[in-house]
C-alpha cells in the first residue's frame, strides 16, 4: 500500500504545484477557482467509478481522448483524476488505494484497488440500449442485422436480471409497411440503387408514381420515412413506407445531389410556416381526438367537452376531408372560405345519394 | 454558490472513498468501523448515522448493490460491504460492428426519456473496454420520442413493479376519472405511447393512453407489488382492446376512377366501370369507423351495400352540412 507521505507533488503535475509534502494528499486535492459544473455529486460519482475501469482497460490514455468520452473539459478530467488519487483510507491503517498518473497527457492506473471494472449496468441502462437495439432490428433499411442479433445476445447476457425489464416495453412501428416494400427499400439503399415509387397522397387522394434517390430510413414519431431526393419535385421528399402503393429497385445508381439537404429529425417534421394557412376547427367530445392527432398551434376548452383547434397547414385539401369525416362532431370556423367549401363538399356528396 | 460546490465535492470525495472501502472490505464493515476508516463524516455519533444513512440510500438508488450481515453469527451489531462479484459488469467484448449499432442504439432515445440512461449505459460499456460511442450510421436515423409527462412514473412502476393511481380523460368524456391500475407494460404504437395492465376498479384488462392522463401518476403500493400474469405480451395487448374479435362484413361501393386509393387499397375486388365509376368491394368490420372514413372522400365514393353503412356516410355528411 502506499504511504500517504510517499509522494511530494500531485499525480501528474510537476513537483512544486503547491502541495506542500507530506500533507497528504487531502491538502492537496482542492483547487481553488475551478470547480466541477457537471450535475449533481452522485453524477460525478458515476463518472469516477467508470474513469479507473475505463483506463485500466485501455492500459494508457490520453487526457484529450479520456475527456472527449466523458464529456468534460481536460480541467475537468485533471480534477477527478486528482480525487481519485486524493482517496485515503484511514483505518485500520491509512492507506490511498488508487494509484495514477497522467503525466505528458497520458493517463495510467497503476493501483486500482477492487475499482477496477464498471458497476454493472442498471435497469434502465440496459433497456434504454435493449429497447433501442430492438427497434433498430426491425427498421428496414441498411444496418447491420447480424451485428444487432449477436449484440442483442451479449447485451442481454451481461446486464442479467437488468434486462429483464425491457420486455415490458414494446414499440410497435407501421405494421401495414408491406414486408416486400421494407426488403426493397433495405436492398436499394444497401447496393445505392435508384427506386421508382408509386405513393398514395391521401390529402390529395391520389397516387403518384416518381423516380427517387434513396437518402435514409427514419423513425420519427412512430412512422417510418424513406427520406430520399425525389427527381420529379428536384427536392428531398420524405415518403411513409405505409403509403407505398408499389416500388421497383431500378437498376441504375442512385444520385443524391449534394444540394439535398437532411432534414433535422429533432426538430420535429412538421414544422408549421408563416406563409400556412391558419384553420380554426372547433370539435364536439366525440371529435376531440383531433387535438391529438394533429400537430396543434392553440387548444381551447370551450365546456361541454368542446374544444377549438388552431392549426397551421400549407394546404387545407386534407382539412376539408377531415371536416366531413367529423360530421356533425367538428366544424370549421375559419378561414370562411375553407367552411363554404365543406359545405359544398358535403352537398356534393349527399347529391350521390339522392 | 461556491459553498454550495464545495459542499458537492465533498459529497463526492466522501461517497467515493465509501465506495472503495466498502468494496475492498473482505468482511462487513460496522458503522463504526466505516466512520473510522472513510474520511469526511461528522464527529457526534447521531449526525454521521443521519449523514450514513442518506448515504446508503444514494449508493442504492445508482445501482451499487450494498449488502448487509454480520460476519460470524454471534455479531450483533450489523454490518456493510459491497460485493465486488454483485458489483461488477460481468465479461462483455463487442466486436467493432456490434459496437457501431450499439452507438446507433443510444441515439434512438436522443430527445427522450431514458437520454441519459442510455448514455449511462454506453458509458460503463465504454468502461469496460469497449469504444462505443452515440454515433450516427449513413442510411438510418431512428427517434423515439417520450414528450407524454406520464412516460417516466409509469415506466418507474412497470419497472419495479408497482400499482399506479391517475385521472384519466377517457375520449369522449368531459370530466376526467380516478384510474387504479396494475401496469404490465408500456407500449408505443405510431408514435403514442399506452399503459397497459389490470383496471383494478373494473376487474379487467385495459389499456390507457398517456396522453389522455390529467394531472399526476402517484404510487399506490411497493415495488414488487404487481404481478404481470404468465404470458403477457405487452406487444399484443394494445392491439387487442377490442375484446373478441369483430365479425368482418363487406362493403359495396361505387368509387369515381382515379380517386379512393384508400379504400382501393383494402379492397377485394376492385371493377373498373365504363360511365366513369368502379365497382369496389372491400373488407371493413367498424361500420363507424368506416362510415367516418369514406365520408372523408366526399363525392368520389358513393356506398351502395349494406343499408346501415349506406345511412351512416349520409348521417356524417348531413352532420357536416348543417
Amino acid at each position: 500500500m502506499s504511504p500517504r507521505s510517499g509522494r511530494e507533488a500531485g499525480p501528474g503535475r510537476p513537483a512544486g504545484s503547491g502541495r506542500a509534502a507530506g500533507a497528504g494528499r487531502r491538502a492537496g486535492a482542492g483547487r481553488p477557482g475551478r470547480a466541477a459544473r457537471s450535475g449533481t455529486a452522485t453524477d460525478r460519482l458515476q463518472r469516477l467509478l467508470a474513469l479507473v475501469p475505463y483506463v485500466v482497460s485501455r492500459e494508457v490514455v490520453g487526457l484529450a481522448e479520456t475527456a472527449a468520452a466523458f464529456g468534460v473539459s481536460e480541467n475537468e478530467l485533471v480534477d477527478d483524476l486528482n480525487m481519485l488519487w486524493c482517496v485515503e483510507l484511514r483505518s485500520p491503517d491509512p492507506y490511498c488505494p488508487i494509484d495514477l498518473s497522467y503525466e505528458g497527457g497520458e493517463i495510467m492506473v497503476s493501483q486500482a484497488e477492487s475499482m477496477d471494472r464498471p458497476l454493472r449496468l442498471g435497469t434502465d441502462e440496459a433497456s434504454a440500449l435493449l429497447i433501442g437495439l430492438r427497434i433498430l432490428a426491425e427498421l428496414p433499411g441498411p444496418q447491420d442485422r447480424s451485428a444487432l442479433r449477436r449484440t442483442i445476445a451479449k447485451l442481454e447476457a451481461a446486464a442479467g436480471e437488468a434486462a429483464a425489464a425491457s420486455a415490458q416495453v414494446a414499440v410497435h412501428m407501421d405494421g401495414r409497411a408491406p414486408a416486400d416494400v421494407q426488403a426493397q427499400v433495405a436492398d436499394a439503399m444497401r447496393r445505392g440503387r435508384r427506386l421508382h415509387l408509386s405513393y398514395y397522397v391521401p390529402g390529395r387522394d391520389e397516387a403518384t408514381e416518381r423516380d427517387a434517390d434513396p437518402m435514409r430510413v427514419l423513425l420519427v414519431e412512430g412512422r417510418t420515412y424513406l427520406e430520399a431526393w425525389c427527381r420529379s419535385a428536384e427536392a428531398v421528399r420524405l415518403f411513409r413506407l405505409d403509403r407505398v402503393l408499389g416500388l421497383t429497385v431500378l437498376e441504375v445508381a442512385a444520385e443524391v445531389p449534394a444540394e439535398a439537404k437532411q432534414v433535422d429529425v429533432d426538430s420535429g417534421l412538421f414544422r408549421p410556416s408563416a406563409m400556412d394557412v391558419r384553420v380554426e376547427l372547433e370539435v364536439a367530445e366525440a371529435g376531440r381526438w383531433v387535438a391529438d392527432y394533429y400537430p396543434s398551434e392553440e387548444v381551447t376548452d370551450l365546456g361541454d367537452g368542446r374544444l377549438r383547434v388552431a392549426l397551421r397547414t400549407p394546404d387545407t385539401r386534407w382539412v376539408r376531408r377531415l371536416a366531413l369525416r367529423l360530421g356533425e362532431d367538428g366544424r370549421v370556423i375559419a378561414p370562411a372560405e375553407l367552411a363554404r367549401e365543406v359545405e359544398e363538399d358535403a352537398a356534393a356528396a349527399l347529391a350521390q345519394y339522392a | 454558490m461556491r459553498l454550495g460546490v464545495a459542499m458537492s465535492k465533498q459529497k463526492t470525495e466522501r461517497l467515493l472513498s465509501l465506495v472503495v472501502c466498502l468494496l475492498s472490505a473482505r468482511r462487513y464493515l460496522t458503522a463504526g468501523q466505516i466512520r473510522d476508516a472513510v474520511p469526511g463524516y461528522p464527529e457526534t455519533f447521531d449526525a454521521f448515522k443521519r449523514m450514513f444513512e442518506r448515504d446508503k440510500d444514494e449508493l442504492r438508488e445508482l445501482g451499487i448493490p450494498l449488502e448487509t450481515g454480520t460476519n460470524t453469527g454471534t455479531d450483533e451489531e450489523v454490518g456493510y460491504r459491497i460485493s465486488q462479484q454483485a458489483y461488477e459488469l460481468p465479461e462483455i467484448r463487442l466486436e467493432p460492428d456490434e459496437a457501431a449499432v450499439l452507438g446507433l442504439a443510444a441515439r434512438v432515445w436522443r430527445q427522450a426519456e431514458l437520454a441519459g440512461a442510455a448514455a449511462g449505459g454506453l458509458l460503463k460499456l465504454r468502461a469496460a473496454g469497449i469504444d462505443a460511442e452515440e454515433t450516427t450510421q449513413p442510411g438510418i436515423e431512428p427517434r423515439l420520442q417520450t414528450g407524454e409527462a406520464a412516460f417516466a412514473p409509469l415506466w418507474q412502476a412497470v419497472r419495479d413493479r408497482r400499482p399506479v393511481a391517475f385521472g384519466y380523460q377517457a375520449a369522449g368524456r368531459a370530466v376526467p376519472q380516478r384510474r387504479n391500475l396494475e401496469p404490465w407494460g408500456v407500449v408505443n404504437r405510431y408514435g403514442r405511447w399506452y399503459v397497459a395492465g389490470f383496471d383494478r376498479d373494473r376487474g379487467e384488462e385495459r389499456v390507457f393512453r398517456l396522453s389522455r392522463i390529467d394531472g399526476p401518476v402517484s404510487f399506490t403500493g411497493p415495488p414488487g407489488s404487481v404481478t404481470v400474469p404468465a404470458g403477457t405480451d405487452v406487444h399484443k395487448t394494445v392491439q387487442d382492446t377490442g375484446g373478441a374479435p369483430p365479425s368482418v362484413r363487406t362493403a359495396v361501393l361505387r368509387i369515381r376512377t382515379g380517386a379512393g386509393y384508400g379504400l382501393r387499397r383494402r379492397a377485394s375486388s376492385d371493377r373498373p366501370g365504363q360511365d366513369g365509376w368502379d365497382l369496389v368491394e372491400a373488407p371493413f368490420s367498424d361500420a363507424g369507423w368506416y362510415a367516418d372514413y369514406i365520408a372523408s372522400f366526399g363525392a368520389d365514393v358513393v356506398v351502395l351495400e349494406p343499408a346501415d353503412l349506406r345511412e351512416a356516410v349520409i348521417r356524417r355528411l348531413k352532420g357536416a352540412l348543417a
